[in-house]
């Protein structure tokens, strides 16, 4: 009967502050009551008309996510989270970001990369949790630690390898590299290299759907933008600001905060004066939900309520995914701050063995399903490294293009001429 | 001072109009004589240029004054087949940006009082009330997010114009507008573009204090990826506007707190200005003088003294701070070897300063003189009058200057 998501698992909550011993199951601090996930619903409302919380029914949908688990499986004919695609179908993505972030490691250190590469491991459960339920013109803005995202919404490994390697080939030409990765057939927005300034991107990205619903009058519009950031991303002015906006106009966003507990080698708790990052969503007029960001099933059912509650015009809500990272904050990170019980804790909760656990112990898979798909991950993940390694990088000539959309932005030169008609521009060698 | 702006808009009116048979016939075209001021200049499209003299006598002083004309000259001008219509500057901007959102629904404008209060200079008056609240956004205080959010609106395809409602805000914006608006279309290789338009009031202004006298094109001059254009005109305020949101490119449009009552008569018909040229405001042998927004008014007051004295400067306006039309001020540099910069930001690393780095690199040999470049005091604008007033340059110091150079 022990499922990997019991609600058991909920109590064993990040360190409370001046906590310096290493047991890891200290008492429940008052981080997740399972009754009590969706704050908004315990507010009081005093707002206008405009912007309504049926709190009723909001208390009555939403449960915690455990109960929701314990519910079905109690339920005398077993009905499960998920179906055998869908179990499928997340295993695949989930063991493809670990694959590829593994790889990334490796060609690091081999020398096939270079800069600041942050590694997604550990995290998965968040990504694949919520980027599964989207649909292709949904917007996913991210951080620097994008390359997982960006996989995750369907960017091929190649071209996400490619760019890494600084290829022509690369999603972004090679000219963004791993903290930059955009596309905008997946309509992933990015890549940021400072945080908290793509939370504004996505913002804008929610108001530009709600402009074409109600402006542009496309009726049908409801594309959904989710912007994942960090704990350390918190504390940042633009967040508040954006939790305003996004509320005030009911924009459809989601917030998905990955608090892996750690900004680098700054501990959450030392940096944050309440470290409850989901009670700031009811100050603004949201739902602010915590959840267990290493088990993907739970992710995924809160991301559900979520994702539909913007779909469906209700407005913003800020979900906290506990999770943590397993490597470094990035290649260059010794990371030697973290107590290695801590480490430990949470790599007994891989998502990975986790949701592969889930789908044989309900017979949705069988280990030699699972296994070939983790075969075929492998396969992608070295094609992919071929690729990347068989592109060609970017001749001189691309040096200056992308620069402006219109070229014509480099001005007039001495001759009278635009400067973009000279030769030399599409050679590269200008001077500009 | 106010009567002089009143008069300089007129003078513009009459030699930026793009109309292609616009001189009356009452004007004469003859060569140029030194002593002889034109009061109208018509700079047409494909260069040529004509002028309206008259010869040389008690006239030359009541042209002199009319070298920054008043408005019944105007009026007399106007009276050709084009009638135009007479508005302020802020109107021109108002009706650049209205006859955008008309022609184009992905337009839309955010900023701080733009919707219900009509803008802090009224250039968005009435716009919430006919296109609504979600096209004309007011926006909470919070510069550097909304700026943000319209940068990602402007990649996922709306055309937004964000407004600060002092130029001196955007520094809050400044993550955005360096990271963000400058650099995403590189960076994702090309894949999305950001057509936005970050415009606002800048400048010193009266006695504002040092925070809301600022001068940003100096600050953002370096963001690659971005355009910055100075209007200093109805006609240009208007041309430039429409051009800013027409563009693909993120351009930054500055206006002038001073220059937002200047009168002029603009066409009624479509127009725009070219992003990318500079304007030509008074074709001259002796001395180029650079230079853009109000100071423009400055150096066209000094002018009048110069033409007394005998001088025949050649005054530009840049318009486009970055990049710099470098055909306009090099044929300007290779008639008059003599380069004179006026402008009003401040010395370290202004405008002005990566001009003179321009022109020495392009036009070394065709300069007579070293460049002399007049900007403002280094200092914070300070709120007493006499102080802020020695902050700028002033027409008398532009007078000086230029004599300095002609030596």
């Amino acid at each position: 009967m022990a499922s990997a998501f019991s609600a058991a698992k909920f109590s064993a909550q990040p360190f409370p502050l001046n906590h310096t011993s290493t047991t890891s199951h200290d008492s429940s601090i008052v981080f997740a009551k399972p009754t009590s996930l969706f704050l908004g619903s315990t507010r009081k409302l005093r707002l206008t008309s405009s912007s309504k919380f049926n709190l009723s029914r909001r208390s009555g949908t939403v449960d915690a996510v455990s109960d929701v688990v314990k519910q079905k499986k109690s339920k005398s004919s077993p009905s499960l989270l998920i179906t055998k695609e869908e179990g499928l179908e997340l295993y695949e993505d989930l063991v493809l970001g670990r694959a590829f972030e593994d790889m990334c490691a490796q060609m690091y250190y081999r020398g096939k990369m270079f800069g600041f590469v942050h590694l997604y491991n550990g995290q998965e459960a968040v990504s694949t949790g919520f980027i599964k339920l989207l649909k292709q013109q949904d917007s996913v803005v991210s951080t620097y630690r994008d390359h997982v995202h960006a996989l995750s919404k369907g960017v091929p490994a190649r071209a996400v390898m490619s760019e890494l390697f600084g290829k022509t080939t690369g999603c972004c030409r090679g000219q963004g590299g791993s903290m930059h990765m955009f596309s905008r057939e997946h309509n992933v927005l990015g890549g940021f290299a400072f945080i908290g300034e793509g939370i504004p991107i996505a913002t804008g990205a929610a108001f530009t759907s709600k402009y074409k619903r109600e402006v542009l009058k496309e009726a049908d519009c409801d594309h959904v933008t989710l912007a994942f950031f960090g704990d350390g991303t918190c504390n940042n002015g633009q967040f508040f600001e954006c939790l305003n906006m996004a509320a005030l106009w009911k924009l459809p966003i989601v917030f998905v905060v990955e608090n892996n507990l750690w900004a680098i080698g700054m501990s959450h708790l030392r940096a944050t004066s309440d470290p409850q990052i989901y009670k700031k969503g009811p100050a603004f007029g949201m739902p602010g939900i915590h959840v267990d960001g290493m088990d993907v099933l739970k992710v995924r059912e809160v991301a559900k309520e979520a994702i539909g509650r913007a779909r469906r015009g209700e407005g913003p809500t800020l979900v906290e995914c506990e999770t943590y990272r397993f490597r470094g904050h990035s290649l260059a990170d010794p990371d030697e701050l973290r107590d290695p019980a801590e480490k430990a804790h949470y790599a007994a909760r891989d998502p990975i063995t986790a949701l592969k656990k889930y789908l044989i112990e309900n017979s949705l898979a069988s280990e030699a399903e699972l296994k070939t798909i983790e075969k075929k991950i492998d396969e992608v993940v070295e094609d992919a490294v071929e690729f990347a390694d068989e592109s060609p990088v970017p001749a001189r000539s691309q040096l200056l293009e992308n620069v402006f959309a219109d070229p014509k932005g480099f001005g007039i030169g001495p001759d009278g001429r635009y400067r973009c008609e000279d030769p030399k521009f599409t050679e590269g060698t200008a001077h500009v | 001072m106010a009567a002089i702006f009143q008069g300089v808009g007129a003078a513009a009116t009459l030699s930026s109009s793009p109309s292609n048979s616009f001189v009356p016939k009452k004007f004469l075209t003859s060569p140029r004589r030194s002593f002889c001021v034109p009061s109208s200049v018509v700079v047409r499209s494909d260069g040529s240029v004509n002028f309206d003299l008259n010869s040389k006598s008690r006239r030359a002083q009541q042209l002199v004054a009319n070298a920054v004309a008043t408005k019944a000259d105007s009026s007399a001008a106007s009276s050709s087949s084009n009638p135009g219509h007479e508005l302020l500057l802020f109107e021109a901007l108002r009706e650049g940006l209205e006859e955008e959102m008309e022609r184009d629904p992905c337009v839309c404008v955010m900023g701080e009082d733009v919707g219900h209060y009509g803008g802090s200079y009224k250039v968005t008056k009435d716009l919430a009330k006919k296109f609504g609240d979600l096209r004309v956004l007011d926006t909470p205080i919070a510069e550097n997010s909304f700026t943000g959010m319209g940068i990602g609106a402007a990649m996922t395809g709306l055309r937004p114009v964000v407004e600060g409602m002092n130029m001196g805000f955007l520094l809050l914006a400044f993550n955005q507008i360096s990271n963000n608006c400058g650099m995403l279309h590189y960076t994702s290789g090309g894949q999305f573009t950001i057509p936005i338009v970050i415009r606002g009031p800048g400048g010193v202004g009266r006695q504002l204090g040092a925070e809301h006298s600022q001068r940003l094109e100096s600050y953002f001059q370096s963001i690659p990826g971005i355009q910055m254009v100075a209007c200093s005109t109805p006609y240009n305020a208007k041309g430039l506007m429409k051009a800013a949101i027409r563009s693909e490119n993120p351009v930054i449009l500055f206006e002038h707190v001073l220059l937002y009552n200047l009168k002029e008569r603009i066409p009624d018909e479509d127009y725009i200005c070219n992003l990318e040229e500079a304007e030509m405001v008074r074709p001259g042998e002796h001395v180029t003088i650079l230079t853009y927004s109000r100071m423009r008014y400055h150096v066209m007051q000094a002018a009048k003294t110069l033409v007394n004295k005998g001088y025949d400067p050649e005054v530009i306006d840049i318009r486009s701070l970055k990049p710099f039309d470098l055909y306009t001020i090099g044929n300007s540099v290779k008639k008059t070897h003599r380069v004179l910069i006026v402008e009003e930001c401040m010395r370290t690393g202004g405008i002005g300063a990566s001009l003179t780095a321009a022109i020495t690199e392009n036009f070394n040999d065709y300069l007579d003189a070293p460049i002399m470049c007049l900007s403002s005091q280094d200092v914070p604008t300070p709120y007493a009058g006499t102080l802020e007033e020695w902050t700028v340059v002033q027409p008398a110091q532009i007078v000086t200057a230029v004599e300095q150079l002609c030596q």
